[in-house]
């Protein structure tokens, strides 16, 4: 076995070691059950309570839940807007950078707000230091809470009985943030310091180099932004080439911390479903459907990548060897996995281009993506979707058997089927259709980098990050237009709060239902008959809706590349 | 809920989004001061100085075009450190096939290679970054005669410091074999030097 793959089954390995235990430490701090963390973060805790005036222990309905999370999201756009158009006046701007052009402005608000990360924008060129610590490392640490105390309301759903209420969101939103993300972080960016990646306020440094002149090299206060960029499925990155830029990601290491990073949260919280429920078979089964979805996928991209380019070997490129938009230190087979873990979860950093990608390389993440990120998914909302899956498969299960379908010891009527149906289709219409419209229009193909089949995919591939709120891009895809900048920001809208909003609506619903007790006619969840259910559902629903669009873009490149065609 | 609800709510809206905003900033100055006490060099940007003049980083590339120099990967951006990014040409791009022929030719005539000699990869394909400070060992083989005949050097020499300066996967399972080009390319400076002196 080849050093590459020892680092691919080592790395799952370690994740699988820490997200049991982290998933059991979720479930102890949204249960407000004592943490080793709790001496010393609870005091913080509850002043923080008394100063804001949240009485932490009162509960809220799915409607009020909704509403503060809906104000609180509005409240966000709004400061993350102005915060760009004013830049110009505010400290630490080093390099003077002015009010950012509106339309996109109002993109990166949205974009990260909805824990997309979508950046249509070049960080080093755009952004100052201030809008980057204060409007997206903010956005960061807040969107990544606000999927994760979501995900907890949903939980509550299922495991209380006879109530209206499902939590309180400012105490989840709180506790997301102090008890999980702030400790991580703080982690996470001193190792990645330690390694390289810059973390200074002071302006870029010009460099006298040996050969060829002046070099003006960007810097900037990376670190803190780049842990919370993966600890919170974020993505959004300090440079243009977000992961890609050495600065970044600077070496081996903190390519694989940022890896385990963005699934560490998202794969913990299955097992903090298990815990929460009791029946931690449950949660297993959960995480062992999305696991087998993860290998699948990075096994093809694995195979398809590693097989390098016909075009380039037949020009003289040893081994066709496809490292074309990827960096010397990674090599291909961490890029592809961390391609693979960035479209499955929500996050959306790159570590290389890809656009660069072999086609069917593309076609994974595209796929990844247009599920809905589920296969673990943006932290919260991707545990979300995979129970609209389960809903949807206990269904189909119940109408074969005839019985009324269950899921987790509760009912599913046809309130919670809706709910589930919305969530699971409401970004994949948009998607689609989204994209009907930039390729009928001359705003949409204007700006395009490639020709061919794999111009559409680079079109699909924008409409698919959007709506899946994951952010990574096939980035030749000359994005900051008004048109892009408009469409995807609506994607991301409908991506982000058709599938919290019903959600939620589901968990209120729930709540106020007793729990069935476990009887021969329940198809338990906890077996891996489920899991091939499940999985089957996941592929077979994505399979109906992108099947032709997938045929058209990367499918017919991959056979074109084969017959030599070039664009 | 009444009204009285809904301007709490609001109140607590906006008293906890402030209080994030401030913790945020909080955050980054504790990251910012603690990196900077903890680890200086790489705080900094990884800074090389020569002579007191700061002559690049040691994990961006930069551009080689002196025939005495080890050449970086080609950039999609020119090597330039405050504008990052890759050519994002797909894998059917008949302009990246241009540029790989183009770039082909020319490393096979200045580096004496047969006209049908494969390349390594990294040697003409641009990096995601367009400032990868890496290239491959088999890269550098392939310069090693031209930059030891440019600088009148044995190879010998050439060689034994592209060993030197050769590093391997961290932990011997981390990553590639590489070579950085700008620390390669001040100690080849320094070793001129000291054969003339």
């Amino acid at each position: 076995m080849s050093p590459e793959f020892v680092y691919v089954a080592l790395l799952l390995g370690v994740l699988l070691v820490l997200a049991v235990p982290t998933g059991r430490y979720i479930a102890k701090v949204f249960s407000g059950e004592r943490t080793p963390l709790t001496p010393l973060l609870r005091p913080i805790e509850k002043r923080f309570y008394s100063l804001l005036g949240i009485d932490e222990n009162k509960e809220m309905s799915w409607k009020t839940y909704a509403s503060a999370l809906i104000a609180f999201n509005i409240l966000s756009v709004i400061a993350v807007f102005l915060l760009q158009e004013a830049q110009g006046w505010l400290p630490l701007n080093p390099q003077g950078f002015g009010p950012v052009r509106w339309d996109t402005a109002v993109n990166t608000a949205i974009s990260f707000v909805t824990n997309t990360n979508w950046q249509a924008y070049s960080g080093e060129q755009t952004m100052s230091y201030l809008t980057q610590m204060l409007g997206l490392t903010v956005q960061n640490f807040l969107s990544g809470a606000v999927g994760i105390a979501a995900a907890i309301a949903v939980i509550r759903g299922f495991i209380r009985k006879n109530t209206a209420t499902i939590g309180n969101f400012w105490v989840d939103l709180t506790r997301s943030v102090l008890y999980l993300l702030l400790p991580l972080a703080i982690i996470w960016a001193l190792v990645f310091a330690s390694q390289g990646v810059v973390q200074t306020l002071g302006p870029y440094v010009a460099a006298q180099t040996p050969d060829s002149g002046e070099q003006l090299i960007a810097v900037g206060p990376t670190a803190s932004q780049d842990a919370i960029k993966f600890l919170g499925t974020n993505g959004g990155g300090f440079f243009n080439v977000n992961s890609a830029h050495p600065f970044e990601n600077p070496t081996p290491l903190t390519d694989s911390l940022q890896v385990l990073g963005m699934l560490l949260i998202a794969a913990s919280l299955p097992f903090a479903l298990g815990a929460m429920l009791k029946n931690r078979g449950q949660g297993r089964a959960i995480f062992a459907s999305m696991m087998v979805l993860y290998l699948a996928g990075l096994g093809v991209a694995l195979w398809s990548e590693t097989n390098g380019n016909p075009l380039l070997d037949h020009l003289g490129v040893a081994g066709g060897i496809n490292l074309e938009g990827k960096e010397t230190r990674f090599g291909i087979v961490p890029t592809v996995l961390f391609a693979e873990s960035t479209t499955v979860t929500s996050d959306g950093g790159v570590d290389g281009m890809h656009d660069s990608f072999l086609p069917l390389t593309g076609l994974v993440l595209l796929f990844n993506m247009a599920i809905g990120e589920v296969i673990f998914g943006g932290v919260g909302v991707g545990l979300i979707g995979m129970i609209f899956y389960a809903i949807m498969t206990m269904f189909i299960a119940g109408l074969m058997i005839g019985r009324t379908p269950e899921l987790f010891g509760k009912k599913l009527e046809p309130s919670e089927m809706i709910m589930a149906v919305i969530g699971l289709l409401a970004p994949s219409v948009t998607l689609l259709l989204l994209a009907t419209l930039a390729v009928v229009l001359p705003a949409g193909l204007f700006s395009l980098n490639n020709a061919g089949p794999h111009g559409l995919s680079e079109i699909i591939y924008a409409f698919a990050s959007a709506c899946g709120n994951n952010g990574s891009a096939f980035a030749g895809l000359n994005a900051n237009t008004i048109f892009y900048n408009m469409t995807t920001a609506l994607g991301m809208l409908v991506g982000r709060f058709a599938t919290i909003l019903p959600a939620l609506a589901i968990a209120g619903s729930l709540a106020q239902k007793k729990i069935v007790p476990f009887s021969a006619a329940t198809l338990p969840v906890a077996h891996p008959l489920f899991v091939v259910m499940l999985v089957g559902t996941v592929i077979i629903v994505g399979a109906l809706t992108f099947f032709p669009v997938f045929v058209l873009g990367p499918i017919l490149e991959h056979m074109l590349l084969g017959a030599g065609r070039t664009f | 809920m009444d009204n009285s609800e809904i301007v709490k709510g609001i109140r607590s809206c906006i008293l906890l989004f402030a209080t994030v905003v401030v913790l945020s900033l909080v955050y980054t100055v504790f990251i910012t001061w603690g990196t900077q006490i903890l680890f200086p060099y790489q705080a900094g940007g990884s800074l090389i100085y020569v002579n007191g003049t700061a002559v690049g980083s040691e994990l961006i590339g930069q551009n080689f075009s002196s025939p005495g120099y080890f050449y970086s990967r080609p950039s999609a951006v020119d090597y330039n450190a405050s504008n990052s990014g890759g050519s994002n040409y797909g894998a059917t791009s008949a302009a990246l096939m241009d540029q790989v022929t183009q770039r082909i030719a020319k490393v096979r005539s200045e580096d004496n290679l047969s006209a049908n000699a494969s390349v390594p990869a990294d040697m003409v394909l641009a990096s995601g970054s367009g400032l990868d400070p890496h290239i491959s060992p088999e890269n550098a083989m392939i310069q090693l005669q031209r930059v030891a005949r440019v600088r009148g050097l044995p190879e010998s020499e050439v060689k034994a410091l592209v060993d030197q300066h050769t590093e391997y996967p961290q932990f011997g399972f981390l990553g590639q074999t590489r070579i950085n080009v700008l620390r390669l390319n001040i100690a080849l400076d320094e070793l001129t030097k000291k054969g003339k002196g």
